[in-house]
C-alpha cells in the first residue's frame, strides 16, 4: 500500500513541462491588465484545458507564451515561466524562435491563417521539418508522408500535393496536426483545434490528438470555450474569466466539485442532452471590458453572491490536489448562508 | 386537433454552380424533396451538419427565395408563387432571426430606427409619437432599456444585438418566426439567456417558432419536434424526447453519440461515422448515408429509403430500410446521466440558482 502510494504520487523534484506561475500583460496605453496573474501547469503527457468565453484572453494568452503578439503593442507587466525547469523568458526573442515549432508547436482557431493557400501541404509540412532540422529535401518529404499518415489522411502521397482549399475543413484541420506535430514537440498548444468543425468530425479529431499524445507523450494545452470537450478530454483545468484564472484543478474536481461561482454559473447555463428540459440558469449581464473592469474580484459585476468585500482583491482559496479558486467566499456552501 | 400553420410539401431547391464558357454548370440540389408542416404554438427544430441545407430550406419557408419545385401554405394560404400584397402580408406574418447578430444589423442605424423600420412598412398608419412607445416597448420585451434607442449596433454586445434582432423580428406582430441558428454565435452564458428570452417571448406572445441549429443540446431545449436533416433531406423526424431516447436513424445516432458531455467520467456509447458528408453535386444512390453508415448493406446503394413511421410515438418517422433491426443490435442512446457531483456542489448549485432567482444571501456569521 505504502509503495502504491510512492509511485503514484509525483516526485517533487520533477519540474513541470510548462510552468507559468504569473502572467500579466495589457494593450497600448491601457493601465488595466488584459492578463492578471495567470497561473497554469502542464506536464509532459497530461492534457490541460483551458476554458473560458470569448475573449477572456485565452488566445492571447498562449500567443504571449509563443511570443506571437503583435510586437510592441502588449505590453508585458509580469512573466515568471520555466519550461522545463528553466526559466523562459518573453523578452528573448531569438530564444522563443527556436522553441516556436520545434519543441512548442501550436494549432490555430483557423486552420486557414496558418495554411499557405499558394504551397502544396506537403511542401509546408517539409518546410515544417527543415526549419528546425538539418535534413535533405527528400528525408523532409518522406517525414511529411509519414506525418498525414500519422494523421489519418487516406492516400497521403498523393495528399502532399494538394492545396488547402482542395481539402475539407476536417482534413485542413489534420494537415494542421501533422504539421505541428512534425518535430516531435514536448508541448502542444492547441487553440479551438475543433471549434469551426461539425461535431461528428469534431470527434474524430479529439480522438487523434488523444491518440497522439498518447505515442508520444507530449504535454497539451487545449484552449476551448465547450465544456464537453473539456469534459472530453482534460486532466487538469483552468477557468478563464476576463483575464484572470478564477478556477483551476484536476477534471474530476472541477467538474464534480465546483467552487468559483462563475465555474458553476457556466455549468448551470448550459442546456443539457439528458434530464428535465427546464428554464436556464443564467450568468447575468455581460462580460466587462477594459474600460470598466471592476476593482478587486473581476467577476464581481456578475456574480449573485457579491457583497462589499468583493471590490478587494479576492484570496486564491486551496481545496487540495491543486484545486483552487479565487473568491473570497468560496467554499460558497461555508461560507454564505440564505437571508431570507 | 390539429393546427397546422405552416406546411410545406415536396419543396426542392437546386442551385447552379461552376458553370464557365467551357464547362456547363453543374446542379447542386441544396433541399431535396422535403415536406414539413409546422403545428401553431409548437417550436420545431431543423438539425444537421454544415452544408446539409438548413439555411436554404429555411430562406424557402419565409419566401425569402422561390423553391425550384413544390408547395408552401401558411394558414391555409398557397404562398410558394406568393408575390406582391400576399408576401408582403406575410413579411408581416412570418419574421425572421439571423445566425449573426454582428451582420444583419444596419451599422448607421440607431437602434431606435432598425426597430421602428418594420413598424413604418407595416402600419404606416402609426403616428410618430405612438411608433416611439411601441420601440419602447418592443425593446422592454426583449430586456434592452428604452434608452437604448438612440445608441448604435456596435456600441452593443452579442448578445444585445441578437435581441435588437429579436425585437425588430418581433415589430410587426409574426405569428411565427423562424430563427437560422439564433443563439450559435454567443457564449453559453449569454446564449443562455437568450433561450431564455425565446422561451418567454414564444409562451407570451403564442408565437409560433422554427429554429435551426446544429447545437443538438440546445435544440433538445428548446424544441417540442425535430426534424434532422442530411445532405439536403430530412432523414428523421418526432418529437424532440422520442428523438433523443429513441433515435431509429443511424445518422441521428451517430450524431447524438458524437456530443462531448459535459460531464466527467462520462463513457459513451460511440457510433464513429468515418468520413465526411458527400458533396450535394454528387449525392451517393440508394441511401444518401449509405457511405458513412456503419450498417449499410447492399440494398442501401441502390434503394432509396422513405421516411416511414417507427411506430415507437406517435408522428416519428425514420428514413432507413432497416430500422427495425438495427435499433435492436445498436448500444441504446447513453441513459440519463445522474451526475457525479458532490453533495457540497449540488448544494452551491442550489444556492447559486436561489439567488439569482432573487434569494438575498449573506455572509455566514463566523463564530
Ligand atoms: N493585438 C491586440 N491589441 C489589443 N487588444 C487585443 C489584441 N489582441 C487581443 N486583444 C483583446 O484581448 C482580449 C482577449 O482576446 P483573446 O483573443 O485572447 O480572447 P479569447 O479568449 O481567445 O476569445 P475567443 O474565444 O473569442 O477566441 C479581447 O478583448 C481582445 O479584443
Ligand atoms: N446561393 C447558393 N449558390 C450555390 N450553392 C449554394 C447556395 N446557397 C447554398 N448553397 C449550397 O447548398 C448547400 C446547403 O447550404 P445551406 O447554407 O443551406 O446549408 P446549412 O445546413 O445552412 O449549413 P451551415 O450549417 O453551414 O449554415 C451547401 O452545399 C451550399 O454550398
Ligand atoms: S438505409 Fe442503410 S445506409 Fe441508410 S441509414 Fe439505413 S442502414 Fe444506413
Ligand atoms: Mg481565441
Ligand atoms: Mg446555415
Amino acid at each position: 500500500m505504502v509503495l502504491t502510494l510512492v509511485q503514484s504520487a509525483p516526485s517533487p523534484s520533477a519540474a513541470p513541462l510548462l510552468d507559468v506561475r504569473a502572467l500579466s500583460l495589457g494593450f497600448g496605453t491601457s493601465k488595466t491588465r488584459l492578463l492578471d496573474g495567470v497561473r497554469y501547469s502542464v506536464e509532459a503527457g497530461e492534457t490541460l484545458c483551458i476554458v473560458g468565453e470569448s475573449g477572456c484572453g485565452k488566445s492571447v494568452s498562449s500567443l504571449a507564451i509563443m511570443g506571437l503578439l503583435p510586437q510592441g503593442a502588449a505590453h508585458i507587466h509580469e512573466a515568471d515561466i520555466r519550461f522545463r525547469g528553466e526559466r523562459y523568458d518573453l523578452n528573448d526573442m531569438a530564444a522563443l524562435r527556436r522553441h516556436r515549432g520545434a519543441d512548442i508547436a501550436m494549432i490555430f482557431q483557423e486552420p486557414m491563417t496558418s495554411l499557405n493557400p499558394a504551397f502544396k501541404v506537403g511542401d509546408q509540412i517539409a518546410e515544417a521539418v527543415t526549419a528546425h532540422n538539418d535534413v535533405s529535401e527528400a528525408q523532409a518529404r518522406d517525414r511529411a508522408v509519414e506525418m498525414l499518415r500519422r494523421v489519418r489522411i487516406p492516400a497521403p502521397e498523393a495528399r502532399m500535393n494538394e492545396y488547402p482549399h482542395q481539402l475539407s475543413g476536417g482534413m485542413r484541420q489534420r494537415v494542421m496536426i501533422a504539421m505541428a506535430l512534425a518535430n516531435d514537440p514536448a508541448l502542444l498548444i492547441a487553440d479551438e483545434p475543433t471549434t469551426a468543425l461539425d461535431v461528428t468530425i469534431q470527434s474524430q479529431i479529439l480522438d487523434l490528438i488523444r491518440d497522439l499524445q498518447a505515442e508520444t507523450g507530449m504535454g497539451t494545452i487545449m484552449i476551448t470555450h465547450d465544456l464537453g470537450v473539456v469534459a472530453e478530454i482534460a486532466d487538469n483545468v483552468a477557468v478563464m474569466y476576463a483575464g484572470t484564472i478564477v478556477e483551476a484543478g484536476p477534471a474530476d474536481a472541477i467538474f464534480n466539485d465546483p467552487q468559483h461561482p462563475y465555474t458553476i454559473g457556466l455549468m448551470s447555463s448550459m442546456p443539457r442532452l439528458t434530464g428535465p428540459r427546464e428554464r436556464l440558469t443564467t450568468v447575468p449581464g455581460t462580460v466587462p471590458t477594459v474600460e470598466t473592469m471592476p476593482a478587486g474580484c473581476r467577476f464581481s459585476t456578475r456574480c449573485p453572491f457579491a457583497q462589499p468585500v468583493c471590490a478587494e482583491t479576492p484570496p486564491q482559496r486551496e481545496f487540495g490536489r491543486g484545486h483552487r479558486a479565487l473568491c473570497h467566499f468560496a467554499p460558497l456552501d461555508d461560507r454564505l448562508e440564505r437571508s431570507a | 386537433m390539429s393546427d397546422i400553420i405552416l406546411k410545406a410539401a415536396n419543396l426542392t431547391r437546386d442551385f447552379k454552380v461552376g458553370g464557365s464558357l467551357f464547362a456547363k454548370p453543374k446542379i447542386l440540389r441544396a433541399v431535396d424533396d422535403v415536406s414539413l408542416s409546422v403545428q401553431r404554438g409548437e417550436t420545431l427544430a431543423i438539425v444537421g451538419e454544415s452544408g446539409c441545407g438548413k439555411s436554404t430550406l429555411a430562406r424557402m419557408l419565409m419566401r425569402l427565395i422561390a423553391p425550384t419545385s413544390g408547395e408552401m401554405e401558411f394558414e391555409g394560404r398557397q404562398i410558394d408563387r406568393a408575390e406582391g400584397r400576399t408576401l408582403r402580408e406575410l413579411r408581416r406574418d412570418m419574421q425572421f432571426i439571423f445566425q449573426d447578430p454582428f451582420s444583419s444589423l444596419n451599422p448607421r442605424m440607431s437602434v431606435g430606427r432598425l426597430v421602428g423600420e418594420p413598424l413604418e412598412t407595416h402600419a404606416p398608419e402609426l403616428p410618430a409619437k405612438a411608433r416611439r412607445s411601441k420601440v419602447a416597448e418592443l425593446l422592454a420585451q426583449v430586456g434592452l432599456r428604452a434608452e437604448h434607442a438612440d445608441r448604435y449596433p456596435h456600441e452593443f454586445s452579442g448578445g444585445q444585438r441578437q435581441r435588437i434582432g429579436i425585437a425588430r423580428a418581433l415589430a410587426s406582430g409574426p405569428k411565427l418566426i423562424i430563427g437560422d441558428e439564433p443563439v450559435s454565435a454567443l457564449d453559453v452564458s449569454v446564449q443562455a439567456q437568450v433561450i431564455n428570452l425565446l422561451a418567454d417571448l414564444r409562451d407570451r406572445l403564442g408565437l409560433t417558432l422554427v429554429v435551426i441549429a446544429h447545437d443538438l443540446a440546445v435544440i433538445r431545449h428548446m424544441s417540442d419536434r425535430v426534424a434532422v436533416m442530411y445532405l439536403g433531406a430530412v432523414i428523421e423526424e418526432g418529437p424532440t424526447d422520442e428523438i433523443f431516447t429513441n433515435p431509429r436513424h443511424p445518422y441521428t445516432m451517430a450524431l447524438l453519440s458524437a456530443i462531448p458531455v459535459a460531464e466527467h467520467g462520462h463513457t459513451r456509447q460511440r457510433i464513429p461515422l468515418t468520413g465526411e458528408m458527400p458533396s450535394p453535386i454528387d449525392p451517393p444512390s440508394g441511401c444518401r448515408f449509405h457511405t458513412r453508415c456503419p450498417f449499410a448493406r447492399t440494398d442501401c446503394k441502390t434503394a432509396a429509403p422513405p421516411l416511414r413511421d417507427t411506430g415507437t410515438a406517435p408522428g416519428h418517422r425514420a428514413a432507413c430500410h432497416f430500422f427495425e433491426e438495427i435499433a435492436a443490435e445498436a448500444p441504446p442512446p447513453s441513459a440519463p446521466q445522474d451526475s457525479n457531483r458532490t453533495d457540497a456542489a449540488r448544494a452551491r448549485f442550489a444556492l447559486y440558482a436561489e439567488a439569482i432567482a432573487g434569494t438575498g444571501t449573506r455572509p455566514r456569521e463566523t463564530t
